[in-house]
This record gives structure tokens, sequence and C-alpha cells, in this order.
């Protein structure tokens, strides 16, 4: 039997793993878009182990909207980037550097 | 009744069905397109205007499965929501119009996220509020990245991106942290859940879920520490864009602060007045600091911006009730005057010479003196000085703030603010005080006339709110009367 505490340790490990990657990636914009994904995954985990332990159906349905959005974000990022790569020409993170933030 | 109940969606449902049918225009109709699209945006808005004024007074309701609420708050704010978007629509026009990188599509994301907005400001549950900030946030990624030919557009908008999907990250961390507690998405019967069992207040995994949702809040509408994006996209966007990410989100910030401190997590107030304060001091600290080091117009506008978001957080860890009141008022009279700045900075720029610089306004006192003058006097409302709605959107803040008792933070509140004025004057100065010599006088567009009647109506609004602020906050605290 996996406790519900597995699932959150695993999630938890799989956001942290994402959080950092972002934090630390220095090298190309896609591992980034890699990261948000991993982020997202880490809380349906999180979403569907609380609902299955619940006993309540909502949360994987919260999992749906998640997926679908994901999505359409993916979508976007990847359109933002083929114009950056059009503009720039590398998705080297060190290379966005002409606006200091 | 169910007819009744429908009509609380009509702004939602109308402003949907005209943003398709513009994007469809913009596709299929060669040769009226710029116009056609424009007129059905314009249409669109002012009939989500129509339905929003006809819901206020209302009483609130709910639908769709618990959720999504229609009551005064939502109402007015998508009221204001939709006449802000209409005059960014009628400020931005002539640039976007003229601009060789021109696509029908600004006018179609502008009205998505407005939707997006819309969906926020009245969210019930966990799920729409999510679906609602997804809605308003991923147009505006897009439209970074138009009208702009250099380079910095898409590294902004690439920027603005990741912060924004890894802020929504976090926020969803924190919500299903909660569900997992609770056991629900609505927000009502989290609130319900929270009051009745003290023993949960204490509990880890809630206090987290309720830091990463208030983080992910931050890092949506740029306050300290979540701001490093804020300034960045404002300068690397167009400015007609710049117009619409400075005015519009500010107001459903409100709305999803409303949505979440008071009909959430109102059971935790005393812990999420702790985040909210540091927040509060950072903003205004970091916000007002840093734009007297910039040259760069748009950046110190961008810092100005967050130095106001921690003015909003003030207001909404003071209490309640009032501190809410006063709140709105602020954002209200912010967002109006943030929308005459910008207004007229797009007014004067052409897409091949924007306003960029403080110093691009160079003998503007000279060359303009009457939009000089309302610049000026828009400046003097952001920085707080009296005749104008911006100080007393700001006393009123600072009033309720020391009434709740908050005394150790109105003081620096001030001091800062006191130091923001640096930063306002020295453009006014630059305005009126340094003559243009080597920039060239045609280098503004000229404004038409209607144009400038605009501006000057939204500029003398704010002089009028500032003589006569009671009105306004009258219609602020009715909002709040029912609860």
């Amino acid at each position: 039997m996996i406790a519900l505490s597995d699932y959150l340790t695993f999630s938890a490990i799989l956001f942290g793993l994402g959080v950092a990657g972002i934090f630390m990636n220095r090298k190309n914009v896609i591992t980034l878009l890699m990261c948000l994904e991993l982020i997202l995954l880490s809380v349906s985990t999180n979403f569907i182990a609380f609902s299955h332990y619940l006993h309540d159906l909502e949360g994987q349905l919260f999992v749906f909207f998640i997926l679908t959005v994901a999505a359409a974000e993916a979508a976007i990022g990847l359109a933002i980037l083929v114009v950056l790569f059009r503009k720039k020409g590398t998705i080297n993170v060190d290379k966005m550097d002409m606006l200091k933030g | 009744m169910l007819s009744s109940k429908l009509s609380c969606v009509y702004p939602e449902i109308w402003l949907f069905c005209l943003s398709c049918l513009a994007l469809m225009t913009d596709l299929y109709l060669k040769r009226w397109a710029k116009w056609t699209t424009y007129f059905v945006s314009q249409a669109a808005l002012v009939g989500v205007m129509f339905f929003a004024f006809g819901l206020i007074g209302k009483k609130p309701s709910v639908l769709f499965y618990n959720a999504f609420i229609m009551d005064d708050i939502a109402a007015l704010l998508k009221f204001m929501i939709a006449g802000i978007g209409f005059f960014v629509c009628m400020y931005s026009r002539k640039f976007v119009f003229e601009s060789p990188h021109y696509r029908g599509e600004y006018f179609v994301l502008c009205l998505f996220s407005i939707l997006g907005m819309l969906v926020l400001v009245s969210a019930r549950s966990f799920l729409s509020l999510y679906l609602g900030i997804e809605l308003f946030a991923l147009p505006l990624y897009a439209l970074i990245t138009m009208l702009k030919d250099d380079s910095i557009g898409p590294e902004a908008a690439m920027k603005y991106f990741i912060m924004g999907a890894l802020a929504s990250g976090l926020m969803l961390y924190g919500i299903s942290l909660v569900y997992g507690i609770t056991g629900s998405f609505a927000m009502p019967e989290i609130a319900t859940i929270l009051f009745q069992n003290p023993a949960l207040h204490a509990n880890p995994a809630l206090l987290f879920g309720v830091v990463f949702i208030v983080a992910g809040f931050a890092f949506k509408f740029g306050a300290v520490p979540f701001h490093m994006w804020l300034p960045d996209v404002y300068e690397g966007s167009s400015i007609a864009v710049t117009l619409f990410l400075g005015t519009l989100p500010k107001l459903a910030a409100f709305g999803f602060a409303i949505r979440l401190f008071s009909d959430t997590f109102l059971a935790l107030a005393g812990y999420w007045q702790g985040l909210l304060m540091v927040m509060a001091v950072l903003s205004l600290l970091i916000g007002n600091v840093a734009a007297i080091a910039q040259t760069n117009l748009k950046r110190m506008l961008g810092y100005s911006t967050i130095a106001h978001m921690g003015f909003l957080f003030l207001g909404l860890l003071a209490a309640p009730q009032q501190g809410y009141v006063a709140a709105l008022n602020y954002i209200i009279v912010y967002t109006l005057m943030a929308l005459g700045v910008f207004g007229i900075l797009t007014a004067l720029s052409r897409s091949e010479y924007e306003i960029q610089n403080i110093h691009d306004l160079k003998g503007l006192g000279v060359r303009y003196p009457w939009i000089a003058f309302l610049l000026m006097m828009l400046l003097f409302s952001l920085a707080g000085i009296p005749p104008f709605a911006g100080f007393y959107a700001k006393l009123f803040v600072l009033d309720v703030l020391m009434k709740a008792g908050h005394m150790g933070l109105a003081i620096p509140a001030v001091l800062l603010t006191v130091v923001g004025v640096f930063y306002y004057l020295r453009v006014v100065r630059v305005m009126f005080f340094e003559v243009s010599d080597a920039q060239p006088v045609h280098a503004y567009r000229i404004i038409s006339k209607p144009g400038v009647a605009l501006l000057s109506l939204n500029s003398l609004a704010i002089l009028m709110l500032g003589i006569f602020p009671t009105p306004l906050f009258n219609v602020c605290s009715g909002v709040f009367a029912w609860r």
C-alpha cells in the first residue's frame, strides 16, 4: 500500500527539481520550458493523490484543466521561443541580457 | 429564474462572442479589416460596460456550481475594466494602425485578456480563479512580442512567460495543499472550514499552501520580492502594450486579492497580514528607490507601479471593511492616472520614434504646452501632491492604516512617498525647463483634436476626483456595504 505521504514526497521532489531547474539553468530556454512542465506535473500528482485519498473527484477534474492550460501555455512559450530565435539567433539564457532585471 | 441568473454572465458571454467575431472580421475582411476589428472591439467593451452597469446594486448570485459569483464588487470591477479597456483601445488605435507591424490580433488579444480578467474578478472557486488568471495572462505573453521589430520584445516576453508560468505553478501547488487539507475548491466552503476548525490554523501544510498562493499572487502582479520581470516587461514591450499592461491588470489584481484574502482566507488574517506587511514595505522601498536611478521613462514607471502596489497591499492589510474600501478607491484612482500617463506617451509616440527615455520629453512644454500641463497634473497626482486624486487616495489608505493601529507602517509609507516625489518631479523639470537641442522637434506626433480632448478629459477627471473625492469613495464603500 502506497501511503499519501509517499505521493506527496514524490511530488514535492518533482516540484523542487522544477523550481531549482528554472533558477539554476544557464544553458537554454527549452530546459526552462521542461522545468515548467515538471512543476505542473508535480502539482497534478498532488491533486490526484489528494483526490484519491479524500474520495473526491473534484481534484481529478482540476487536473484536466491543468493539462489543457499547460498545453496552451507550452504552445505560447514555444511560439515566443521561435520569435526569439529568429530575432536573436540564439536561445541561450546567458545571452538574454539586453534588459537588466 | 434561469434567465435572471444567466443575465449575470451576460458580460462574459457578450465579450466572448464579440472577441470571436473580431478575430473573424480581421481574418476575412481584407480592406476594412482594421476599422471593423477596432469597432467590433469597442462595441464588445461598451456592451460589457452596459451589462455590468446593470448588475451593480443587485443581490449577489452564485452560479455554475459555486464557481462563479456576481456581486457588487465584481460588477463594479467589470465595469471599470471594460471602461478602462475602452480607453486603452482608443488611445492606442492611432499608434497601432500606423505601426508597420500592425496585426489585428492586437485588439483580439486585448479582448481575450479582458475576458480572463472578468472571469477572475468573479471567481468563486479556485478552479475559476486559475482559469481566469491563465486566460488573462496567456494573451499578454503574445501581446508583448507584437508591434516590435527588435529583439527586446521577445526577450521581455520570454522573461514574463517564464515568471508567469512559474507563478501559476507556485499558486497551483499552494491550491493543491489547501485542497488536500480542506477537501474543497470552493472559496466559501474553505472559509467556513477554516472558521470552524481553529486547530487547522497551525497546520504547516495549510500555511505552506497559503504562502505559495500569496507568492503566486505577488509574482503575477509584481510585488517585491517577485518584481524582477515588471520593469523589463514595461521597457521591452511596445508603448501601446505597456498602456494595456500598466492599467488593467491592476484592477484584476484587486479582484484577485479580495477573492483570496477576504472570501477565502479571512480566518487566517493574522497570518497573511504578516506576509502582506513585508511585501508592502519592501515594494514601497524598492519601487521608490530604484525608480530614482532610472533614465528610461517606461522602466521608471514600472518601478513606480511596484511602489503603488505596495500601497494597495497596505490598504488590504488594514482591517477588513474600511481597508478594502480604501484599497479599491486607491486602485481605481491609480488606474486612471496610469491610463492618462501611458495614454499621453502613446499619443506622442510613433512606431519609428517611441518615447523611451526621460530626456525624450525635453522641450515638450514648449512644443505642446497643454499636453505637458496634463502630463504634469498626472505626475503630481501619482506623486501624491494635494489637489489631485492621488493625494486623497493615499490619504484614505493611510487613514485606515492608522485606525487599524499600524502606525509603524504608515510612517515609512509616507517617508517613501516623499522619496517618490523626486523622480516624478524630475520628469516635470525635463519637460518644462530643459531645452531640446539635439532632439528634433518634429519627433513628436501631432495629436489630433479628439485625442487631445480625450486626454484632457482623463487628466481633468483626476483633478475633479481630487477636488471632490467623496463620490468615488461612496461608490467604493457602497460596493462593500452588504458584507
